[in-house]
């Protein structure tokens, strides 16, 4: 059923045409036969309009706005949006300086005591893994090859929350004084074994985690130039940060290929410390991070 | 552009036109005035209505606890995930419009729209400041006064006194209403509350003082897209034409032959909230408010003359003159929006009185999305979120089907019991679970996470994902 929306018919200035039809004035003006009714805007329309014309010009005058050839109008205030990043990121800052001071008081095998405590030093270990070491270790910490999964439980160095911090502090082979530091021999290049020696060790290595065949020949020099290091079991040594030969878990590869290269040639990678280079709340949030991923000790 | 917009005689913009409802007396009337007082006394009221629901829980009937993410309703509490549940009551609700606009026409225009009551409420209290309609248009016409001043500085008083009611009640949905009625009367507020009373309080004069009919003509939707919902047999207000006109004045004992029952008073016209002359017919504008009807009804008995020139009918009824039946409100239309209704409401009631109190989300890490450990077994790791509903502290214990474990354990609990995993009351448990397995021929097993709840027993379930690949 139509609904009329009727209005009265304007109250008319004089010789204004009124329309048939719909009974309301016309403008008056014509367009190839068509005319335009006179259907008044309500004034608090113009008012609401004039309102936001007022709004614009006071945003103008109190925010940065206008360029100009040197740049841009200042605002009244100054208010940038840099000088408020900075503001929220002050507060923060203060938020947080009061669980970095709790941080740096308690050992780092306590902080787990204090629920709270502990889920601020992961959320900041996440975040500084993410900028300092995902590049080598990865976004999720399971490393790659010739950079270890820091999710497993197998650690070269130690796997303690105080030997990551450690580790993370002070670098592998790293340039700092205080830095692990332990070197294999390389026994192709530096002419210690034959290459048909070096694949017989290498079918001995494998063979200790249960990947292919033994070779007695491999064992015994072994026994001669591994052990020494790795242990007679090839259960490795951390406090030189040999590797365990037994386990599941291959820093550079397990395929024989891969073996044989390590022990042709070595690898002694290296990882930087960190000592300086960020702050010491943050190592210490980063190794409590990454010894909760799974594998700490 | 000039002040008033006038270009050349041609008015863009049209000034508005004050308009000065009369007193009326009726039974419409009275039933505006007892839609008003329940009305506001529901939304005054409601908030300090109680509901035990144990400790540790608000015992607020109503109230929507943004801080704590629940909205509680009588005996139903509702949780951010199932928000669906308010989509749900909303359908329903402008279900329920459509429904009520095809039986009885704009109704809820008329008696129940806060904008209507308390428009409605503004205007008494014009009324009993300024005076009925002549008055105070005499006051507005005349110079400034002593007696303009007080009478209009008073009105705005009250206006704004009632807006402050209407804002404060307003906060008292969102907090527990006893507590902050202290805290409101010691004037130590958070700025959101008092935000929103003002907020409020400034909508309420705006909108209600000034406003007025202009929200229901140029703002309102529901004005808009209700004459689709209409057809002949709805319920609206009716002039009756055949027996009104021509219509013209009439003096005691003039014969009414040869001319209608509509003396041409303006009654009708007078005690109009919107603006209009119902006897123009239908309009956009008009709200159903049924004032014209007590109206024009207080002359018809004036002048001895049946009541019902001006009527609540149907556009067919009026255009043949037949008598209204209840039967006519029967009719496709009115029975598929009550069908729809129906279906819907017992979904909403089945879903309500079906709700799970217990929930169970797990996510499996992406990355990485396995790890070798050193003995070969293979690591997955997930995060798991036990949703407590219930209003008691609970523990679950854990399971998992579809893979043979060798080990579960807690992130940075290796040594806690697994299979009692504490879930505070009316709160979300998370934890982070290692699952070991043996290496499996599948990259990707399905297994499930069942946690048993202790207490009932009552058993949830979700599926998962066991990722199993390669070492190096």
């Amino acid at each position: 059923m139509a609904v009329k929306n009727k209005k009265k018919p304007s109250q008319g200035k004089a010789g204004r045409e009124i329309d048939k039809i719909s009974g309301i004035e016309t403008t008056g003006h014509e367009w190839d036969g068509l005319k335009e009714l006179n259907n008044p805007l309500p004034r608090w329309w113009l008012w609401v309009f004039i309102l936001t014309c007022v709004w614009a010009v006071g945003y103008w005058v109190v925010y940065p706005a206008w360029p100009t050839i040197s740049g841009h109008t200042k605002g009244k205030y100054g208010w940038t949006q840099h000088k408020q990043l900075a503001a929220g990121q002050e507060e923060i800052r203060e938020i947080q300086a009061a669980f970095l001071a709790m941080l740096r008081r308690t050992p780092l095998t306590d902080v787990k005591k204090d629920p709270e405590l502990y889920a601020f030093a992961l959320t900041g270990g996440a975040v500084a893994f993410k900028n300092h070491c995902a590049a080598c270790h990865g976004t999720g910490a399971d490393g790659m090859a010739h950079y270890p999964n820091l999710n497993d439980d197998d650690w070269l160095w130690g796997g303690s929350v105080d030997e990551i911090y450690r580790t993370i502090k002070y670098g592998i082979r790293s340039s700092h004084d205080e830095t692990h530091i332990s070197a294999m021999s390389s026994f192709g290049t530096d002419g210690i074994l034959t290459r048909p020696e070096i694949l017989a060790v290498t079918d001995h290595v494998r063979s200790l985690s249960g990947l292919g065949e033994d070779n007695a020949r491999g064992a015994v020099i072994f026994q001669e130039q591994c052990s020494s290091c790795h242990g007679l079991d090839g259960k490795g040594d951390r406090a030189i940060g040999a590797p365990n030969l037994t386990d599941a878990v291959w820093l550079y590869g397990s395929s024989r290929d891969a073996v044989s290269s390590v022990i042709f040639s070595a690898r002694n990678s290296v990882m930087p410390h960190w000592h300086g280079v960020i702050s010491d709340d943050k190592i210490r949030q980063l190794a409590l991070y990454v010894h909760s991923l799974g594998g700490g000790e | 552009m000039s002040d008033d917009g006038n270009n050349g005689g041609i008015t863009y913009f049209e000034k508005q036109q004050n308009i000065y409802p009369q007193r009326v007396w009726g039974r419409y009337r009275k039933l505006k005035w007892l839609a008003m007082v329940v009305l506001l006394g529901i939304y005054y009221g409601v908030p300090w209505l109680r509901w035990d629901r144990g400790p540790h829980v608000p015992d607020q009937a109503v109230l929507i606890d943004m801080p704590s993410r629940r909205a509680y309703f009588f005996f139903i509490e509702i949780w951010p995930q199932e928000v669906y549940y308010l989509t749900a009551i909303l359908i329903f609700a402008a279900l329920m419009l459509f429904f009520v606009t095809a039986l009885l026409g704009r109704v809820w225009c008329g008696y129940a729209c806060p904008q209507t009551v308390w428009t409605d409420l503004f205007i008494w209290v014009e009324r009993i400041v300024q005076g009925d309609r002549n008055a105070r248009m005499k006051l507005d016409k005349s110079p400034l006064s002593f007696e303009k001043i007080w009478k209009k500085g008073l009105t705005h008083s009250l206006w704004i006194l009632i807006g402050v009611c209407t804002g404060g009640a307003w906060v008292f949905y969102f907090n527990d209403a006893p507590t902050l009625w202290e805290h409101i009367i010691h004037f130590d507020v958070p700025w959101s509350v008092s935000s929103w009373i003002v907020a409020l309080t400034a909508s309420t004069y705006v909108m209600a003082g000034y406003a007025r009919e202009q929200v229901c003509t140029f703002m309102c939707p529901y004005a808009r897209f209700q004459s689709a919902m209409f057809d002949e047999d709805t319920l609206i207000i009716g002039y009756d034409e055949k027996r009104g006109e021509p219509r013209g004045k009439h003096k005691k004992g003039d014969s009414w032959d040869g001319r209608g029952h509509c003396i041409d008073c303006m009654q009708c016209v007078n005690v109009c909230p919107v603006g209009i002359d119902i006897r123009d017919g239908l309009q956009m504008e008009c709200i159903a408010c049924g004032l014209c009807v007590d109206a024009c009804n207080n002359i018809m008995d004036k002048i001895e003359l049946p009541r019902g020139l001006i009527r609540y009918d149907t556009a067919s009824h009026i255009e043949k003159g037949t008598q209204l039946k209840l039967a006519h409100f029967f009719r496709p239309r009115t029975f598929w929006y009550a069908a729809l209704l129906t279906v819907l409401g017992a979904f909403v009631i089945f879903g309500l009185t079906h709700r799970s109190v217990v929930e169970l989300h797990v996510a499996h890490d992406r990355n990485p999305l396995y790890v070798m450990m050193s003995d070969g077994d293979i690591r997955n790791g997930y995060t798991l979120k036990i949703l407590n509903k219930t209003h008691q502290d609970r523990v679950y214990s854990l399971s998992v089907e579809g893979i043979e474990t060798t080990k579960l354990m807690l992130q940075n609990a290796p040594d806690a019991a697994i299979e009692t995993l504490p879930v505070f009351a009316d709160s979300v448990g998370h934890y982070r679970l290692f699952l070991f397995a043996e290496k499996q021929k599948a990259f990707r097993s399905n297994i499930t996470f069942i946690i048993t709840e202790q207490q009932d027993g009552i058993v949830t379930e979700q599926e998962t994902i066991f990722i199993s690949g390669e070492g190096r």
